[in-house]
């Protein structure tokens, strides 16, 4: 289990240092910051002098360690918006990102548990097919629109809650709906697909040889084995929504961590977008972790093979 | 008096929109203490009327269309499926054919053989435990307390077998249904299987219905046979009346079909010719009847009806229109 531990935290830091590799070659290839940096007419006497300041006149590989050696200080220079570092611009913004992520994420799983379970439960009945319709319109409505319309008739016509910012509860739920419908939709239908699978398997025909209470069948012998698939999809769902939701905080001017990286992008303010990038590459990988942590916990066969 | 009396049991299954009556009526009993050998190929209803008993069987695609099964003065069928909870795994225990697939692979031993005692008995964990640990010293699984908190994949098929064992005799059962418990284990194991069975039914004095395609198998273990083919009886009767004088040609041919010491070595084994009938459409008259190279004319336009042999011990049945030991004579 240690050795195991350990090498998954070797090929967290592996990928971690490969997205930071791909996102220092992919600014270089945008061409010469320097150029975008200075307004259109600036001397070349000007560019030289910024390029020697952001290190641009050495050889590349001695920039990409310079790079390097930053990233592992966490130290990825200062924004060129907010001339602060960019680490603390990206990170002051992550409470924002996870408050939403997480009251999304706990409604989804709460209400995605609840609707996709009663499919299962109520197979073939039109309990399955009214929880399966929603699940289908969850997933396909966009999320802007879905926004939108929650503004309109919530915060427009209603008046009942604010139609964006970040301030109080009242402001997170709305956004946190949005976002929720797409995790609740997902959690739904892959629990319900999976419970179905189990629920005919022979191990639950021996629980209910045994006489086992309905309740126990299904808490113990069905919706026990069906976790698997549920937390993998559960840790992609919080990857994502850990690293922002653009268009949910774009929708509801929520000052989270995507919209951030969005507007450093438009603006060119690479340190901000490779530190960034860096956080949500990290935060992908400790998931991950947990998640596999949690594969051993569901399955002993799992835990067996570490 | 009998324990467990069929009356007429009728089951069907729908698939694809075609209905096919796969038991057509069966009435048979098990007295108690007796140990029942039900033979039968695949399709020849001797696993889906069992299930049907205990509420089991998946429905749809299965259905019970009539009968009666009572058990200890009770209709299995028309009670409620709360008071059929009661019983199963409590006074009427039932094992498997695949101990690969029929524990959950991710819940400890320990626990899944307490699960019943807890149900049926009203143990604590604590106390299900230590009596699961019992169970498996039972069941010849040594060190069963340390055991207990490993799971399936831990132990070996027959091992496993033996686990399901034990959680179906857990609560003592009047009544255990075995289907095929011995067919997906190599044949060593298969016989320390039948072995614990035989022992642990002397011991616990319980009725036995065991189900399986095997007719080694039945001889050893059964009191009656009872064999069955397309949903009926064929032949029923003492294990040692029916081997010794088999009156129907699909029980003779079984028989036939198995090696034996009088058969020289090397030569090739006997086989009934042909399939099952297809259940979907079967055959207006005895169902065997085409395959059967005894069968009469009636036997192909009417099913014969099950009746005592007459030359024969008490008990022993068949359903033949033609007179098998004066054909092969």
């Amino acid at each position: 289990m240690g050795r195991f531990l350990l090498s998954r935290l070797v090929d967290g830091i592996v990928a971690i240092w490969g997205v930071v590799t791909i996102v220092f070659v992919v600014s270089r290839l945008l061409g010469d910051p320097a150029i975008l940096l200075l307004p259109v007419g600036a001397t070349e006497e000007q560019l030289q002098q910024l390029r020697a300041g952001l290190g641009l006149d050495q050889p590349i590989w001695e920039q990409y360690l310079t790079f390097l050696g930053g990233v592992v200080r966490g130290d990825f220079g200062n924004s060129f918006q907010f001339m602060r570092p960019a680490l603390s611009v990206v990170l002051e913004r992550m409470p924002a990102t996870m408050a939403l992520a997480e009251s999304a994420l706990l409604v989804g799983v709460v209400l995605g548990a609840v609707a996709g379970s009663m499919a299962a439960l109520f197979r073939g009945t039109i309990v399955e097919g009214v929880v399966m319709l929603l699940a289908l319109l969850g997933q396909a409505t966009p999320v802007f629109w879905l926004g939108l319309l929650l503004i309109l008739l919530f915060a427009v016509d209603l008046g009942l809650l604010p139609t964006g910012g970040y301030e109080g509860p009242a402001s997170l739920i709305l956004p946190a709906l949005t976002l929720g419908t797409f995790t609740t939709a997902s959690i739904a239908r892959l629990l319900r697909s999976g419970m179905l699978d189990v629920m005919k398997d022979d191990h639950v025909r021996t629980a209910r040889a045994k006489g086992l209470l309905p309740g126990t069948v299904f808490l113990w012998h069905v919706a026990r084995n069906s976790l698997i698939p549920v937390v993998t999809m559960v840790g992609i769902l919080a990857g994502e929504l850990l690293g922002g939701s653009v268009v949910t905080e774009t929708v509801f001017s929520w000052p989270g961590v995507g919209r951030l990286i969005v507007q450093a992008m438009e603006a060119k303010d690479f340190p901000v977008v490779q530190a960034g990038v860096m956080v949500i590459a990290t935060i992908f990988v400790v998931i991950n972790l947990f998640v596999d942590l949690l594969y051993g916990l569901l399955d002993p066969r799992i835990r067996a093979r570490r | 008096m009998a324990l467990l009396a069929i009356e007429d049991l009728s089951v069907g299954f729908a698939r694809e929109g075609r209905f096919a009556r796969v038991i057509p009526g069966l009435t048979y009993g098990v007295e108690a203490g007796e140990t029942l050998g039900i033979v039968g190929e695949s399709g020849s209803g001797k696993s889906v009327h069992a299930l049907a008993l205990l509420g089991l069987l998946p429905q749809p695609p299965g259905r019970i269309l009539g009968g009666r099964a009572v058990f200890d003065g009770h209709d299995l069928l028309a009670m409620s499926e709360a008071r059929l909870r009661d019983l199963r795994g409590g006074r009427i225990g039932m094992i498997f054919q695949d101990p690969m697939t029929a524990l959950n692979p991710v819940l400890t031993i320990g626990r899944q053989i307490a699960e019943p005692l807890m149900r049926h008995k009203a143990m604590s964990m604590r106390q299900a435990l230590d009596r699961a640990a019992d169970l498996l010293a039972l069941v010849g699984i040594r060190d069963g307390a340390r055991r207990l908190s490993q799971y399936p994949h831990e132990f070996s098929g027959g091992m496993r077998q033996r686990v399901m064992i034990a959680i179906a005799i857990s609560c003592e059962p009047a009544l255990l249904i075995a289907d095929e418990p011995t067919t997906a284990l190599d044949v060593t194991v298969q016989g320390q299987i039948l072995d614990l069975m035989a022992e642990l039914r002397d011991r616990l004095r319980m009725t036995m219905v065991w189900i399986t395609h095997d007719m080694g198998v039945v001889a050893g273990i059964a009191d009656t046979i009872q064999v069955m083919y397309a949903g009926r009886i064929m032949e029923r009767g003492p294990v040692d009346a029916v081997f010794a004088n088999p009156r129907s040609a699909y029980t003779y041919g079984l028989l036939q079909s198995l090696p034996h010491g009088s058969r020289p070595p090397g030569g090739r084994l006997m086989q009934i010719p042909g399939c099952p009938p297809d259940m979907f459409a079967p055959p207006p008259g005895d169902p065997f009847a085409p395959r059967n190279p005894f069968a009469t004319p009636r036997c192909h336009v009417e099913a014969p009806p099950l009746r005592p042999v007459p030359d024969s011990v008490p008990g022993h049945m068949v359903a033949a229109w033609y007179d098998l030991p004066r054909l092969l004579a």
